[in-house]
């Protein structure tokens, strides 16, 4: 169970404001989309997420705790680029985060505790459907199979959220709808809590179930960074309570299919009926 | 008819063209030193292969009388010995010293500066210094090559740091590492293929520095060699010893890019 709480937060660069009174508050296992014009600030408010920035004012709980001044491992992360180690292999990439909290010294386990975790890295390959590329070296795979690694990379550290910052902005349409499906599906089996940039509004609303728009609400054309950007629209996608009917429907249907025989599967409410009032 | 850029030279050609410039020196030197030759027999400017084949041939078999060895060898030797002590210590020095000052800002704000004034200090003007404190000893020798490169090497390894990605650093902090596992696993590995860049390109200062430390106070060296029969003119010594060096530094430069090739595959191919 993750509970986030981002509370009355302002980052400000001396006089330059970029975001204020930012108030969001996210239950479990919530897959949260900020979009929003390029410079707004959603990548700064991300990056006070990960504590790569600190926040001036407000404050960032999560289970009610205040969040580490320093990225740490309860919070995972995707990038754009740069998010795997090219120096190691893609199985090294994996295994690298268990082994550094196992051996503080040499960072490398042996033995049966190196085979348990080599075989749950490798299940996690298999799972992104990396399997068959662990011994090659990241700039040996394609965009999309770099960020399917950064992706497991993150995930067997298994973080209480995973934030992603434009992970699908390097890639092409169509790897982009394989990754959109895997991001989904695994959000589904891991429970967990996503946060997710993106300037990409079609894939916002297919894989958030909130979205919210940062941008700012005011504008001095004598002083332009007088005022920061906020939350300007907030929307529940697939608000938790059809979710949660939707969950008990496909739980309760393969006695309703033995019953009456349909293999009809409940569709996922979709957002992409909901329209964004942006401008 | 296409622009000259646009002509590139076969496979074949290449060799051939590369080995051009290298032929016509030697054709040049050939011909004026026959031509040399035939007016004075005695010449000692430009003297014949035969009499180079002669000349190592008795700085190969005539030994030292203090140690007993051949002197082309004690040279070699000696020479080798400090030259791979100094890059030894230099190649330690920079690296751990570059690591920290590029990773760490505290130590990067702290020796930063200093390093950039201690490595425009041009190390023979301190030489002399060297002398007076050290010693005219191997270890002034020592001192003035790894003062002449490890600040080089240091910096160049201090801004490869300060380039590795950002991203890197956050992702392996999100992954749990320590400042000394984000050293020894992340910044270490990606630096070495520079190190060894760095190693190349300061070959050269190197074998600079060592040659001149030779030439004022040594007992021995290649260097030594040079300058001691420079007094007797005997172009047959120094011309085949300059070749020698010469070979010395192509097999280390060669064999360290081979390393290089060989010791880091991820690093090949470059992104693109």
């Amino acid at each position: 169970m993750t509970h986030i709480l981002i509370d009355d937060v302002w980052k400000e660069y001396g006089d330059i404001t970029i975001l204020e009174r930012i108030n969001i508050e996210l239950p479990d296992h919530e897959f949260l989309v900020i979009v929003g014009p390029s410079g707004a600030g959603k990548t700064t408010l991300l990056r006070m997420l990960l504590s790569q920035e600190i926040p001036t004012r407000g404050r960032i709980l999560i289970d009610g705790e205040p969040i580490a001044a320093e990225p740490m491992k309860d919070r995972g992360v995707v990038f754009q680029r740069y998010s795997v180690f090219p120096h190691k292999t893609v199985l090294g990439n994996v295994m690298l985060g268990p082994e550094w909290q196992g051996s503080a010294f040499l960072g490398r386990l042996f033995g049966a505790k190196r085979r348990a975790l080599k075989a749950r890295a490798m299940a996690l390959l298999e799972r992104v459907g990396l399997a068959e590329s662990a011994n090659k070296y990241p700039h040996q795979l394609s965009g999309g199979m770099q960020q399917r690694l950064a992706i497991a990379q993150a995930l067997i550290m298994q973080p209480k959220v995973l934030l992603l910052d434009e992970p699908f902005g390097a890639l092409d349409p169509g790897t982009r709808k394989a990754m959109h499906v895997l991001v989904r599906e695994l959000w589904e089996e891991n429970a967990m809590t996503i946060v997710m940039v993106t300037h990409d509004l079609s894939e916002a609303f297919l894989l958030g179930t909130r979205v919210i728009a940062v941008d700012k609400y005011r504008n001095d054309p004598q002083a332009q960074h007088r005022f920061g950007a906020t939350i300007t629209k907030d929307f529940d996608v697939r608000p938790r309570i059809v979710r949660d009917s939707w969950r008990q429907e496909t739980g309760r249907k393969p006695a309703v299919e033995a019953e009456a025989g349909t293999g009809e599967t409940p569709a996922m409410p979709s957002g992409a009926s909901l329209s964004l009032g942006l401008a | 008819m296409k622009r000259i850029v646009n002509y590139a030279p076969g496979k074949g050609a290449t060799i051939i063209l590369g080995a051009l410039p290298l032929i016509l020196i030697a054709a040049v030197y050939l011909a004026s030193s026959q031509a040399r030759l035939a007016i004075n027999p005695n010449d000692k400017l430009m003297p014949s292969p035969a009499s180079f084949i002669a000349a190592m041939g008795r700085m190969a078999g005539q030994t030292d009388p203090l140690s007993g060895e051949t002197l082309f060898w004690l040279d070699t030797w000696l020479s080798l010995a400090r030259l791979f002590t100094s890059l030894g210590i230099s190649l330690v020095l920079g690296l751990v010293g570059g690591v920290l000052v590029g990773f760490i800002p505290y130590l990067r704000s702290s020796f930063g500066p200093a390093l950039a004034v201690l490595s425009l200090i041009p190390p023979l003007a301190i030489l002399p210094i060297l002398f007076i404190v050290f010693g005219l000893g191997e270890f002034s020798k020592i001192v003035l090559i790894v003062f002449g490169i490890a600040p080089f090497i240091m910096r160049d390894i201090a801004i490869r740091v300060s380039e590795l990605p950002r991203e890197q650093i956050i992702k392996a902090q999100t992954l749990g590492a320590s400042t000394w596992q984000m050293i020894v696993h992340v910044v270490l590995p990606q630096v070495l293929p520079r190190l060894i860049d760095a190693l190349r390109l300061s070959l050269g200062a190197a074998w600079l520095f060592l040659i001149a430390a030779e030439a004022i106070a040594s007992q021995g060296g290649l260097g030594y060699r040079i300058f001691l029969v420079r007094r007797y003119l005997a172009m047959d010594v120094i011309l085949p010893y300059v070749a020698w060096i010469t070979l010395l530094a192509f097999i280390m430069d060669y064999a360290l890019r081979r390393l290089s090739i060989a010791a880091f595959p991820w690093n090949n191919v470059r992104e693109n």
